[in-house]
């Protein structure tokens, strides 16, 4: 499957990376709405490292659509929280 | 997925599709795509220079502060050395103030750099995708039936789509965080106007009580280390306490005195 850090790039990863991935997106979901910064910040980056760990990263020429999006990993808390829940950050292509 | 990751992917694939559904064939797409490309590299130039732009201000504003903090300093010894723990206290507490602001100029000048380097990267691999994509389009074309062919070259679209939102979302986050700093930047500027800390070490007018009384304190330092050096030259062996009583009585002799003026200039 391929996954896409913002402002990163497009990674290929095994298929089995689905749940490990889900689990720390869900971790992730959870501090958000914890409004946690600390543990916030720990599981995008965790979330992060995994792709990057796991992943192959795709090449500037391959042009594949993504399974998995991930916020960039500088995001902050309050983007977190009021830009991705809606339409915001994500401007029209 | 019902976390952030799932609802970026949503987000994200109903844009790329709404985008993709505006052309009736792939052909159109590339070139729908190429138009948006264009349109996005000339806002991505503006984006850049603004940053540019801030980063200048907000280093200029950096220097100016660097320079207070030594200003400062001098005065609260100055202050000091005159038994003035009280004026010195108030240098010492603008120096304070002024270090915050520096620190917090200097993380944000940091983080600009950053957003610069990834506007940059974003449009290289924005430019790589795209020319990809133009040569994708034709060997696709020659090697699939057509119907397969426009399966594979809107994959290809998409993932072009993706790129561009990746791009439009770095550009948007630049900007918007180009904004912030320029607000603060102009706050800080706004407490310097309004004398907060920055008058406190500029002559003329706009000086409070405080910078007066620092400026005096100086001012006379010098005059009785003059004083003090002038009765050593002169043999009179006086003491610094006899030299600092002398002080106050003889203000005229040390003004004419030509070694007096870099030293008050310095208190300046």
């Amino acid at each position: 499957m391929i996954v896409r850090i913002f402002s990163e790039g497009q990674y290929r990863l095994d298929d089995a990376a689905h749940a490990p991935i889900e689990q720390l997106d869900e971790a992730l979901r959870k501090a958000v709405e914890g409004s946690d910064q600390v543990l916030f910040k720990g599981a995008l980056a965790e979330l992060v490292d995994y792709v990057r760990d796991h992943g192959t990263a795709l090449a500037d020429d391959e042009l594949t659509a993504s399974d998995i999006m991930i916020p960039p990993p500088d995001t902050s808390l309050e983007e977190a929280k009021t830009e991705f829940t809606g339409e915001g950050l994500i401007p029209e292509p | 997925m019902p976390g952030m990751s799932g609802r970026m992917s949503t987000i994200v694939k109903a844009k790329v599709s709404k985008m993709l559904d505006r052309a009736e064939d792939p052909a159109e797409t590339l070139d729908y795509s190429y138009n948006q490309q264009l349109e996005l590299l000339q806002n991505f130039k503006k984006g850049i220079a603004d940053i540019v732009t801030s980063k200048k201000r907000l280093q200029l504003q950096e220097q100016q502060m660097q320079q207070q903090v030594v200003k400062l300093d001098t005065q609260a010894r100055q202050a000091l050395a005159q038994n003035r723990e009280d004026l010195a206290r108030v240098a010492l507490e603008r120096k304070q103030s002024v270090q915050g602001e520096l620190q917090g100029l200097d993380q944000q000048i940091t983080d600009l750099e950053g957003q610069q380097q990834k506007l940059i990267d974003s449009e290289a691999a924005m430019r790589a995708k795209l020319e990809a994509f133009r040569t994708k389009k034709e060997v696709i074309k020659a090697q699939y039936s057509a119907a397969e062919a426009q399966v594979r070259i809107s994959e290809a679209a998409t993932g072009v789509g993706e790129q561009m939102a990746d791009v439009g979302l770095a550009m948007q986050r630049a900007i918007d965080k180009t904004q912030n700093m320029q607000a603060r930047a102009d706050a800080v500027g706004e407490l310097e106007a309004a004398g907060t800390f920055d008058d406190l070490t500029q002559l003329g007018p706009g000086k409070d009580d405080i910078d007066r009384q620092l400026e005096q304190v100086a001012t006379s330092g010098a005059v009785d280390d003059e004083l003090a050096k002038m009765k050593v030259e002169l043999g009179s062996g006086g003491g610094a306490p006899q030299a600092l009583e002398a002080g106050s009585e003889e203000e005229a002799p040390a003004e004419d005195e030509p070694a007096a003026q870099p030293a008050g200039g310095e208190a300046a």
